[in-house]
């Protein structure tokens, strides 16, 4: 009961962002605000993040493949397709969960204890266009392009991780990176992106919209939106594997 | 002018506002008074629209508010200001940000016209240099001096503070009080005013409603109050024994007495 309850709401909160803008100008500036927020205030994690999963990849693959029968260009190849189909965008958005989805849960719950919500609706702007919409819009925006770096970047940490131990020349490693390559994987890997945007951004915006109470609320309302999303992104991305691939 | 309208609001079987019908004039301090829990926050937020009342009317002169469509909502709640108890400033935004946000979201004034606009009202609520700072770099009488000139930039017809002076010393709590009063003159507005501070009541209560227990128990001007015949409302009102005494001091004052009795 209470999760329909929940979903109920969440659907409502989803169709009371679609009204016309009462200024198109002030709801351009939160988005581009949302996108900078979101986008560059990630980078550094996502970075970081990729390129030490490259780098691991490329290790314990190669310590996985220990025949003299396997090329060791299969080793870039695994890495690849790891990186793109999985790691890139699932860890990734993972990771995204906890940093700006508990950023967004936090800032509407904020702004809801403190009566700024109900600030923004008494002056006569709908708060889920103005404040949820933005957020949402820029997550499906940045959260891709975060994607294609955390893969460009997971793959250059595995080749160099691969170089510097001695497992494989650069040229192994470039070798097996462009054979038997399959651009689906990349398209695959953002639709992926995008599913996990929308999920990273409207379950917390839920959750700290809809906050009741204070301080304490706002911290567990914060906890529920990322825990909820990290489960929801891995439901999501099992059926996406099983309908696509 | 605000009227309501045999009001009614219940939370599941708790009946919180029970019949309650007034008429707030413009150009006056409509106080809603009460103790905790007697219901004026929940009215007042009926009012403003940020509860769906379970019966009655609210009518902005003359116009069903109660019964508008969104739009029209829309448009209406654009003559309204409101003061909120924490000031409910946006905190990522300077004090002249807080105050230009509703003349950029519905205005086409240039920047410059803009910025004339702000320095004006925070001039008239005596803030002109804190411009630049930020609402956690001022103190909670600068806040709800902002929330004022928020309210009031977009010149409104219909002002609305709930609690404007808590956590406030009684000092400025007076100088809250006279600027609300101010305001309300110079501009002619209907302001309801949610409060149960005592300095308030005498001192800018044109007119009073006291609610207790979800229903009217007593309206009147601060003129009035101190004739009242509501043990309701005197137990609230003078609670304390110095209240008791400067309820005397008043009524013989008002009967051209000294406080020893005499003419």
């Amino acid at each position: 009961m209470n999760f329909f309850n929940h979903f109920g709401r969440y659907i409502l909160m989803i169709k009371g962002m679609f009204t016309r803008p009462e200024n198109w100008r002030m709801y351009w500036k939160e988005l581009m605000h949302q996108c900078s927020d979101i986008g560059i205030g990630s980078l550094g994690i996502v970075m970081i993040v990729a390129l030490f999963i490259g780098a691991v990849s490329t290790l314990q693959t190669a310590y996985q493949l220990v025949s003299n029968l396997i090329p060791k260009s299969t080793i870039a190849q695994i890495v690849r397709d790891t990186v793109i189909l999985e790691f890139a965008p699932t860890i990734t958005c993972i990771v995204l969960a906890g940093v700006v989805g508990s950023k967004i849960a936090s800032e509407l719950g904020n702004m809801r204890v403190s009566e700024q919500i109900d600030a923004l609706e008494i002056m006569g702007i709908n708060t889920k266009a103005y404040l949820v919409m933005p957020k949402i819009l820029a997550s499906l925006i940045m959260i891709p392009l975060l994607v294609i770096i955390a893969g460009v970047l997971g793959i250059w940490g595995g080749r160099l991780a691969g170089t510097l131990s001695g497992i494989l020349s650069p040229e192994e490693f470039d070798g097996g990176l462009l054979s038997g390559f399959l651009p689906f994987n990349v398209a695959f890997a953002l639709y992926k992106s995008y599913t996990f945007a929308f999920i990273i951004s409207s379950i917390p915006a839920y959750f700290g919209y809809f906050v009741q109470g204070g301080a304490l609320e706002i911290g567990k309302a914060s906890t529920t939106a990322v825990v909820t999303s990290c489960i929801m992104i891995l439901f999501a991305d099992y059926v996406l594997a099983a309908l696509l691939l | 002018m605000i009227e309501i309208r045999d009001l009614k609001k219940s939370f599941g079987e708790k009946v919180v506002i029970n019949s309650v019908s007034a008429v707030m004039e413009p150009g006056k301090a409509n106080l809603i008074i009460g103790a905790s829990g007697s219901g004026k926050t929940v009215l007042m937020k009926c009012l403003v629209g940020l509860f769906e009342p379970d019966g009655g009317e609210v009518l902005y002169d003359g116009k069903n508010f109660t019964a508008m469509e969104d739009d029209e909502r829309k448009e209406l709640r654009q003559q309204i200001g409101m003061l909120f108890q924490g000031s409910a400033l946006f905190d990522s935004q300077t004090v002249a940000q807080n105050v230009k946000f509703p003349l950029d979201m519905f205005t086409r004034m240039t920047y410059s016209e803009k910025m004339k606009r702000v320095n004006e009202v925070l001039e008239r609520v005596n803030l002109k240099d804190a411009n630049k700072k930020f609402p956690a770099e001022i103190s909670g009488g600068m806040k709800k001096r902002v929330g004022i000139a928020r309210a009031i930039v977009l010149n409104p017809k219909y002002l609305f503070c709930d609690e404007p002076n808590s956590g406030l010393d009684p000092q400025t709590s007076l100088v809250i009080d006279k600027l609300i009063y101010e305001v309300t003159k110079e501009f002619n507005m209907t302001t309801i005013v949610n409060t149960h501070d005592m300095n308030s009541v005498m001192e800018i209560g044109d007119h009073i409603i006291y609610m207790h227990q979800g229903e009217k128990e007593w309206e009147g001007s601060n003129k009035q109050i101190i004739y009242s015949k509501s043990k309701k409302l005197n137990d609230f009102i003078f609670a304390s024994e110095f209240l008791q005494d400067v309820k005397e001091m008043r009524m013989l004052e008002a009967e051209g007495r000294g406080p020893d009795g005499k003419k």
